[in-house]
């Protein structure tokens, strides 16, 4: 189990008054669930319930609702992220190109399924759409660099290079 | 009224302007099948069953949700709209769980329905099927997905009507899924096993926890005294379950079937009515009197006693501290019928047969076992006393005359109007009104509390107190009176809150009704229209007159409110937590 993205560590208190901040600058406006769960997702890193139902709470929406939308959209997480949030794009381009290739070697090289992050906390995998840049797929994220025309055989070394960064 | 004229089918119509294509189509008796269609709680045209041809617009249109305009020109049955409906019930059909012979709406379900009438003898799609489990840990709730065509019915009822709002749509695509948040079950989340939800399905993805079995093995053990009792509202509505019109009273039928059944005894829970009534009503006065927890809020609906709970623990000490009619009933069942008759509690089995699902769920709450033993063992849905009647080859309307048992079998008509909203207020003011007076009151109707207008308000007046009440049926409802007495903009000495609209005679374990009748019938106002009747036909109509009551009281309780009715007829609640995070 992943500890260091956990609600249940250091710096709780600061993040729920966050939270509340995040709460109190949306309410009362329309549409507010959605603008709230991307700001909490950023302070969070995911959407688990104790954080669902505070929003639900303070925006007076029931809990099913939230967690409706939650789970419609893709970009909402129910699970921690990784420090190094892996993106694969299965858009068409990509999906064409063997992005499904890429993301069997990632499977098999962190020992993960879509949507589950590693023990240590490092890396976290997900499958996502489109993200614009289909001159270069297959292609993959991590964080906010993007990795172009990818082989399967080149994932190893991104890995190592980040695992590297983080000793 | 400003008209329209249009055409539907070559026929030309004036209609109302404003009303959908259904409902102009419908005045022109001209039949267009709907499913997630159910007037005023989901008018949403996502099923597509509905379509139309309209001229000049680009692609078919719902007429679920198509408002008529001046020069309209449908076509409900041309070739285009027959394929388009077919097709889209072959697709809702291609991953539906197809187990009809021994799904609960067999025969009673819409989307079984509609495949005869479209005459699909063939489904041309293969959908990958969900898989998903059963949700059946609620006492009173059974989902289903497989068999769900998220239609979102129950969603509206649960959320829009009731202000529950515990299930909605996950997921999407294939996946989606009509569930509570993180996937929990029912009796993990503020549901409050109303059951509505389950009247509005259209198939069987919702139903009621099946508890024949145990009735069935009650029934034949010969060392068990099992003793039924009947809420008012099955008996205005247990006839619809054997094609009979809504509304008709089936009283001496339900009796004679019950006998049928194999149970010792058939009482009436109307009687413990009359005794929730003698305990309610002073308690009213009382707290009047004495300066207590004002208004005094009615126990009766444990729906409304979960919402309450979970919802607004603020008002638990204003809850009538009574327990509901059928609660009281077995728990005098198990003390002072067993001691008359020479019974041992422990041998005697007590079912009641409701309009309800929360009832299951109150009957397994600890409080309820004043005795040591449980005051009812099983609570039964209407539904499934007719399938317990169908199921023992009764012939439910060709039954002999009968009546309910002695000494618990007599009531008041007081006893009965509990079924409608608006019942046991009124019910309360006839016997109120007559201590206060301390004498006969003939004019025995409060009309005010009666109706299904959302919340009703009364100020009566009795001997020397003005009395302010107010009904609200459906948690809605509850929810709007409740907040206007938390801000202060009103105050009352009396509420009568029932959880479902129209109160017991629309309860979660009725029977249920499609759409194409209770979008156009209102089955609260014809089942009410019996119970009133019934209360009209009793020689007997005020709570104290009862003499089984009075009886009662003399022989075993004392006084109301004294000790004894105390620990056998009150009960006390719990603040729920919602959604509690591990």
């Amino acid at each position: 189990m992943s500890t260091n993205n956990c609600c249940c560590c250091g710096g709780v208190d600061e993040r729920e008054q966050k939270l509340q901040e995040i709460i109190g600058k949306y309410k009362n406006t329309k549409g507010a669930l959605i603008p709230v769960l991307h700001e909490a997702q950023d302070l969070y890193g995911y959407l688990p319930l104790e954080v669902q139902k505070k929003i639900a709470e303070g925006l007076e929406v029931p809990l099913a609702e939230v967690y409706g939308v939650v789970t419609f959209y893709t970009q909402f997480s129910l699970n921690p992220k990784g420090k190094y949030k892996i993106q694969v794009c299965m858009g068409t381009a990509c999906y064409v190109k063997g992005a499904g290739a890429i993301l069997d070697k990632l499977k098999e090289k962190l020992g993960l399924n879509v949507g589950e992050c590693t023990d240590d906390g490092l890396f976290s995998l997900e499958a996502c759409r489109c993200i614009g840049a289909c001159g270069l797929a297959p292609v993959i994220m991590i964080n906010d660099d993007v990795y172009g025309r990818l082989v399967p055989d080149d994932i190893e070394g991104i890995i190592e290079k980040y695992k590297k960064i983080s000793e | 009224m400003e008209m329209v004229n249009i055409t539907i089918d070559t026929r030309k119509l004036q209609v109302p302007a404003g009303i959908t294509v259904l409902e102009a189509a419908r005045i022109a008796n001209i039949d267009i099948p709907t499913l997630c269609f159910l007037k005023d709680i989901n008018e949403i045209g996502a099923c597509r069953m509905c379509v139309v041809e309209v001229k000049g617009a680009r692609s078919l249109q719902a007429a679920c949700v198509y408002p008529v305009s001046e020069g309209l020109e449908i076509y409900t049955q041309s070739p285009a709209v027959r394929e388009a409906r077919k097709v889209t019930l072959e697709l809702i059909l291609s991953n539906h769980d197809k187990k009809c012979l021994t799904c609960v709406r067999s025969r009673n379900c819409e989307l079984q329905k509609l495949a005869e009438e479209l005459n699909i003898k063939d489904i041309r799609f293969e959908g990958e099927m969900g898989n998903f489990p059963v949700d059946d840990l609620s006492p009173s709730i059974v989902r289903d997905p497989n068999k769900c065509i998220l239609c979102r019915r129950c969603v509206s009822m649960c959320k829009n009507v009731q202000s529950v709002a515990v299930i909605d749509t996950m997921e999407r695509g294939f996946r989606t899924i009509v569930s509570s948040a993180f996937n929990k079950s029912l009796s993990e989340v503020p549901c409050v096993n109303c059951g509505q939800c389950i009247t509005v399905c259209p198939v069987g993805a919702l139903r009621e926890k099946d508890d024949t079995d145990k009735v069935w093995k009650a029934l034949d053990d010969p060392d068990m005294h099992v003793i039924v009792q009947t809420a008012p509202a099955v008996r205005v509505a247990l006839g619809e379950e054997f094609g009979m019109p809504i509304g008709s009273r089936v009283t001496s039928n339900m009796v004679a079937a019950l006998r049928r059944l194999g149970f010792n005894k058939v009482f009436d829970t109307d009687t413990a009515a009359d005794l929730t009534i003698m305990e309610e009503g002073t308690e009213l006065l009382n707290r009047i009197k004495n300066g207590g927890k004002l208004p005094l809020i009615t126990s009766c609906s444990p729906g409304w006693i979960k919402f309450c709970e979970h919802n607004y623990p603020e008002f638990l000490d204003n809850l009538s501290t009574c327990k509901s009619p059928h609660e009281m009933f077995g728990a005098v069942l198990k003390s002072y019928y067993a001691e008359k008759n020479g019974i041992d509690p422990s041998k005697i089995f007590v079912v009641s047969i409701m309009p309800c699902t929360a009832k299951k769920f109150e009957a397994q709450r600890p409080e309820m076992s004043a005795t040591g033993y449980p005051d009812v063992d099983v609570v039964l849905t209407t539904r499934e006393l007719a399938r317990m009647i169908r199921e023992a080859g009764i012939d439910f309307k060709d039954l002999p005359e009968r009546t309910f048992d002695d000494p618990m079998g007599e009531a008041s008509g007081a006893g009965v109007i509990f079924g409608a909203t608006g019942g046991v207020m009124e019910a309360a003011l006839r016997t109120v009104a007559e201590i206060l007076s301390g004498k006969s009151i003939d004019n025995v109707e409060y009309t005010q509390v009666r109706g299904v207008e959302g919340i009703k308000e009364a100020t009566i007046e009795l001997e020397g107190i003005t009395l302010k009440a107010a009904v609200a049926h459906g948690l809605g409802n509850a929810k709007k009176l409740l907040d206007k007495i938390k801000a202060g903009e009103a105050d009352y000495h009396f509420v009568e809150i029932m959880a479902c609209p129209g109160g017991c005679v629309n309860g979660g374990g009725q029977p249920i009704q499609p759409s194409e009748v209770r979008s156009w019938i209102d089955l609260r106002q014809e089942r009410a229209k019996a119970i009133y009747e019934e209360d009209k036909s009793l020689p007997i109509r005020k709570s104290h007159e009862n003499p089984k009551v009075k009886a009662l009281y003399d022989e075993f309780l004392g006084e109301p409110g004294s000790h004894k009715a105390h620990e056998l007829l009150h009960t006390h609640y719990v603040k729920r937590e919602n959604y509690p995070v591990e």
